[in-house]
């Protein structure tokens, strides 16, 4: 049952690919949904199966049949859900199927083969993320992995006849193939050092070993695990490709450069928990590396002025948040930060490829405001997605993001807490700045929005009709959808993981919980997570003041109001820093912008610095492909292969021209020369045989 | 009984005289008739050995050659008409197209 949820949407990527030419829009656009909707429904119908399990035993496992088997190396193709398999099933298909849906009205611009051929890749995506999240081993996790990898690089250079989308589009894949080399060794080295492959019994065999005091066998696979992790989730220092990728349409941007591709990093080290929890040096670094990609991701994202840039620079630093969480072992509240930033980022991304739609292709928030009115729909929803990641109390991004701050100075990790809440600030600042340039302050009409450089090519016919009159098209139907959808989720999502101080009971953690676990053991608090050590199985209803009980509430939690209190002091102090930085936001970006420009002035080296990246795609140029390339054209082309190689065999065919200019002299055509040399060669053999 | 050097010696004439005929003479049909007596001369030779040894073996291999020499006079001679037609001339050295 479980291989249909990777089938559906393959089939439709079959059907897409083959037919798609001949097919009109609305049936091209309609399998594509048809499909992940189908996708979505197993998926819902096998999480309930699953929920309905005894909780130790939650998973589901479908045995497709052998595939590798070479000596001691057997790796089946399996497909499993557990309770981690089961939320990211259902983030993919269920925003994934409201994405595609999306897709149909936002793409509608392009002709039917083009469309045809951005459902397919869509399609194919989502059959491999669902690989990918499913696969119950490494390979076939790696199937996945580098499926949406090719996926992600065909659609961000969808418009390949554009330059720039189809440099985007090569970079993704490079960068991303630099991390997918150390994914391959760390997998190596599982394999050595474990003998197996499948997760489940990796976990089994490393939960046997004591965890790595020093640096050794289980640091360095871990740590080639997390180089494939920080390629494929853009962290430092492979973060390069994901800003780049905004070249791609907007929906694909939302759907793989935001809520689903780039998490596989997170998601991977989730599931690989009890290997990373065994060595502590990794995850001293995955911390590290989260947040400071967090810090340096926000601080670039306060000063873009594209507003899919901004995005994806807080997509990065989001991610890293995640990997925080993964850091400090908190891997439940890393992956209930994947699910709820699926949903506001989702729903951010396709507010931004609404404003870009109704705008003509225009992506520059100086170039636009006050859309407040003309885009209603657009943004009351692109608010309230700002809001939840922005950490405002009892939106889903607070409850989330709280939870990995509070894990992280429960922890001991006060350092990255304090940078932490640094990226959070900035988070909330940044994401106003968008607001507020692109939906408040003064209407700018501008003068041919087609021509803008940022301008998206396909969308340019349509500028002439819509662009240029002062009347904008808010979403149609399809879009809006879409996102109210998006989000009421949003707002809702976020309350499966009701934190206990609150009087909840926090079920996604209690829910994941097994997966992160040693399977056959009991979930225990062998996890580095001590603050909530009670978040057991049959404990579940947490603390003592809890309002609603949900879950068997045999034990009686010991915990009192006065243990609870640093945690409320620390989520009253977070929801400050997040209304904090939107107060921030709407001083500079409100109301004294003349201000910030002389900020900005009085700065302009670090204004600089920020607006240029940290010039770290030009230092990656001259560290990395200025050599490569110099290395390449001077020395292996013109040198070795034009000089070496070409020039070995211009050789054999020079000597051979030579030879035959002195030796042809002898083809004289004379009959009788030839008879005389006949002769004497006979002479000559029969004289040596004789005298010999 | 003629003894065998005598043949051969007989014989060594005849090919000497049949290689010069090929390399001196300036028309092909005497060269192909040069070559039939450069093929009598071997076959005189051979039934010569095979005299002297005893044996029939010597003239089996002359009736092979003999019946080799009348197809290779066959082909010949049917070239030589072709070629004369071609050029009008049957001096070989006028045949040197195929060179380099």
């Amino acid at each position: 049952m479980l291989r249909l949820i990777p089938l559906l949407p393959f089939v439709g990527f079959l059907i897409n690919l083959s037919l798609g030419r001949r097919l009109s829009k609305a049936i091209s656009g309609a399998v594509a949904c048809v499909a992940m909707f189908g996708a979505f429904l197993v998926s819902a119908w096998s999480v309930w199966t699953l929920v309905q399990m005894p909780p130790e035993a939650r998973g589901i496992v479908d045995q497709i049949g052998p595939w590798i088997e070479s000596g001691a190396l057997s790796v089946p193709f399996t497909l499993r859900l557990d309770p981690l398999g089961a939320v990211m099933v259902l983030v993919v298909t269920g925003i994934g199927f409201l994405i595609h849906l999306y897709s149909t009205a936002y793409m509608h611009e392009e002709r039917d083969s083009e469309y045809a051929r951005y459902f397919s890749y869509l399609n194919l995506f989502a059959a491999f993320m669902l690989v990918l999240v499913l696969g119950a081993s490494f390979p076939v996790m790696f199937v996945g992995w580098e499926g949406v990898g090719l996926c992600s690089y065909l659609l961000i250079g969808f418009w390949f006849s554009k330059k720039s989308a189809s440099d985007a589009g090569k970079k993704a894949f490079i960068v991303n193939r630099i991390g997918d080399f150390g994914f391959l060794l760390g997998m190596f080295l599982v394999w050595v050092t474990f003998g197996t492959l499948d997760f489940q019994e990796v976990a089994h065999k490393a939960g046997q070993l004591p965890p790595e005091a020093v640096f050794g066998t289980l640091s360095i696979a871990t740590l080639l695990l997390f180089v494939g992790a920080t390629g494929k989730s853009a962290q430092i220092p492979l973060y390069v490709w994901l800003p780049d990728a905004m070249e791609g349409p907007t929906p694909v941007s939302a759907l793989i450069h935001a809520a689903t591709m780039v998490t596989a990093g997170v998601y991977m080290i989730g599931r690989n928990a009890v290997l990373f929890s065994h060595a502590p040096e990794t995850l001293a670094v995955v911390a590290g590396i989260g947040v400071a990609t967090a810090l340096m991701a926000g601080t670039i994202g306060l000063v873009q002025n594209d507003i899919k840039r901004v995005l994806a620079y807080s997509t990065v630093s989001q991610l890293g948040l995640m990997f925080v969480a993964m850091g400090v072992g908190a891997f439940g509240a890393g992956i209930f930060h994947l699910y709820t930033h699926a949903f506001f980022k989702a729903l951010l991304f396709l507010g931004s490829g609404a404003v870009i739609h109704a705008l003509a292709g225009e992506q520059d928030i100086r170039k636009m405001g006050g859309l407040r009115r003309e885009l209603p729909v657009t943004y009351w929803t692109f608010l309230i997605g700002s809001l939840a990641i922005a950490g405002v109390p009892f939106l889903s991004g607070f409850f989330s993001k709280d939870e990995i701050l509070w894990k992280a100075f429960s922890g001991g990790h006060t350092t990255v807490w304090a940078v932490a809440v640094v990226a959070s600030l900035l988070t909330a600042t940044y994401m106003f700045r968008l607001v507020f340039f692109t939906f408040h302050g003064p209407r700018v009409k501008a003068e041919g929005h087609g021509a803008a450089d940022g301008a998206i090519a396909p969308h340019d016919a349509h500028g002439a009709t819509a662009g240029h009159g002062s009347h904008l098209h808010d979403a149609p139907p399809a879009m809006a959808v879409a996102l109210i959808l998006l989000a009421i989720g949003s707002v809702a999502a976020g309350y499966i993981g009701f934190p206990k101080v609150l009087g909840g009971s926090n079920q996604i953690e209690t829910f994941l919980e097994p997966s992160f676990a040693i399977p056959g053991v009991e979930v225990e608090t062998a996890k580095l997570d001590s603050s909530h050590a009670a978040a057991r199985p049959g404990q579940a209803s947490g603390g003592g003041h809890s309002a609603e009980p949900t879950g068997p509430a045999a034990g009686e939690h010991a915990a009192t109001a006065e243990e609870h209190q640093p945690e409320l002091t620390l989520m009253a102090f977070s929801s400050g820093i997040a209304i904090a930085g939107i107060g921030l936001a709407a001083y500079f970006f409100l109301r004294r912008r003349d201000v910030t420009d002389r900020i900005a002035a009085s700065f302009a080296g670090v204004h600089r610095l920020l607006l240029n990246k940290y010039f770290v795609d030009e230092a990656y140029d001259a560290v990395i492909v200025q050599p490569i390339y110099n290395l390449s054209e001077r020395g292996l082309w013109k040198i070795v292969d034009a000089g070496m190689i070409d020039g070995t065999v211009n050789a054999a065919g020079a000597s051979v021209t030579g030879w035959s200019a002195v030796l042809r002299r002898l083809q004289t055509g004379s009959i009788r020369a030839y008879a005389l040399s006949i002769f004497v060669g006979v002479v000559v053999i029969l004289g040596y045989y004789v005298w010999r | 009984m003629v003894p065998l050097e005598h043949y051969l010696i007989l014989s060594a004439i005849l090919f000497a005289t049949g290689t010069i005929g090929v390399f001196l003479r300036r028309n092909v049909i005497t060269m192909l008739l040069s070559i039939e007596v450069m093929l009598n001369a071997a076959n005189l030779a051979f039934i010569a050995f095979g005299r002297t040894i005893g044996s029939a073996d010597g003239q089996v291999i002359m009736f092979f050659v003999v019946t080799v020499a009348a197809a290779e006079a066959a082909v010949g001679l049917a070239l030589v008409i072709a070629l004369f037609r071609h050029r009008e001339t049957l001096n070989p050295d006028m045949f040197t197209s195929l060179k380099w």
